[in-house]
């Protein structure tokens, strides 16, 4: 077994078990380090597939400044343990196994198509970031400009969301 | 040198176990958790593509989709605290005055 595939198998064992950890946990503090723990993983899949760049904005932004905003809220919230509600028929008997079915078809779509997925050409190429930054101010300029509208116009709505309301 | 099809079949088992996260937990702090993790298995399959065609646009739509998740999480957020203000509860079963 090459060393990539092994550093592979490591890191996505690791995002899977975070993944289910994020289900089985009852505690949302314990859930959104679960999550954590996934999106570190995924952050070393991006690096061993190349794309070092991505690799570093997954860990800044969503490592860093998105889930401490989760974890902020919680502890904001000063949410416990999720409560045991009768659990609702249309997610037992309707949603679960749709989640599951749609899981088995991604996969069985997969397997399907193997063949035809190419394989990476040039494996050991990092994408140079001085690329990804060209093309993002070239061909890409235009909803650029636009996801920093889209940033304004999230940080006035969460302003005037969570502010408190005048009595 | 790993085949682009096991990025692939880890990207849907992870897209798998966030839809059943949605569906499965109450607490809507979890389950808004849980479309983050949605996102990043899709944000996987982006990066694999890209790697596996030698072209870069699958990681810049990774970046845009990183920005949206951001802002989506700031908002979801403000809304979060405000239900909660107003329910008194994180439990989705007690947010229901749109059900019948």
């Amino acid at each position: 077994m090459s060393p990539a595939l092994l550093v592979f198998f490591v890191l996505a064992a690791l995002a899977i078990i975070g993944a289910l950890s994020l289900i089985l946990q009852k505690h949302p503090i314990h859930s959104a380090l679960s999550l954590i723990v996934v999106m570190v993983s995924l952050a070393g899949l991006y690096l061993l597939l190349g794309a070092e760049f991505v690799a570093a904005v997954q860990i800044i932004v969503y490592g860093g400044a998105i889930m401490v905003l989760f974890v902020f809220v919680i502890m904001l919230l000063n949410a416990g343990e999720e409560e045991h509600t009768d659990f609702s028929k249309l997610a037992k008997f309707g949603g679960l196994p749709l989640a599951l079915a749609l899981t088995g078809l991604l996969a069985a779509a997969m397997v399907h198509h193997a063949g035809s997925v190419p394989n990476p050409t040039n494996p050991d190429a990092l994408a140079r970031t001085s690329s990804i930054s060209i093309m993002l101010f070239s061909t890409f300029v235009y909803p650029f400009e636009l996801t920093s509208f889209l940033i304004l116009v999230a940080i006035m709505g969460a302003l005037v969301l969570a502010q408190r309301e005048k009595s | 040198m790993v085949p682009t099809q096991y990025y692939l079949i880890l990207s849907a088992i992870l897209f798998g176990l966030g839809a059943v996260a949605f569906v499965v937990k109450r607490n809507v702090i979890t389950i808004f958790m849980s479309i983050e993790l949605m996102l990043n298995a899709v944000n996987l399959a982006f990066v694999a593509f890209s790697q596996a065609r030698g072209k870069l646009d699958g990681q810049v739509f990774v970046l845009f989709v990183i920005v949206v998740a951001a802002a989506e999480a700031a908002v979801g957020l403000g809304i979060i605290i405000l239900t909660a203000r107003n329910r008194r509860s994180l439990n989705v079963e007690r947010v229901d005055l749109l059900k019948l």
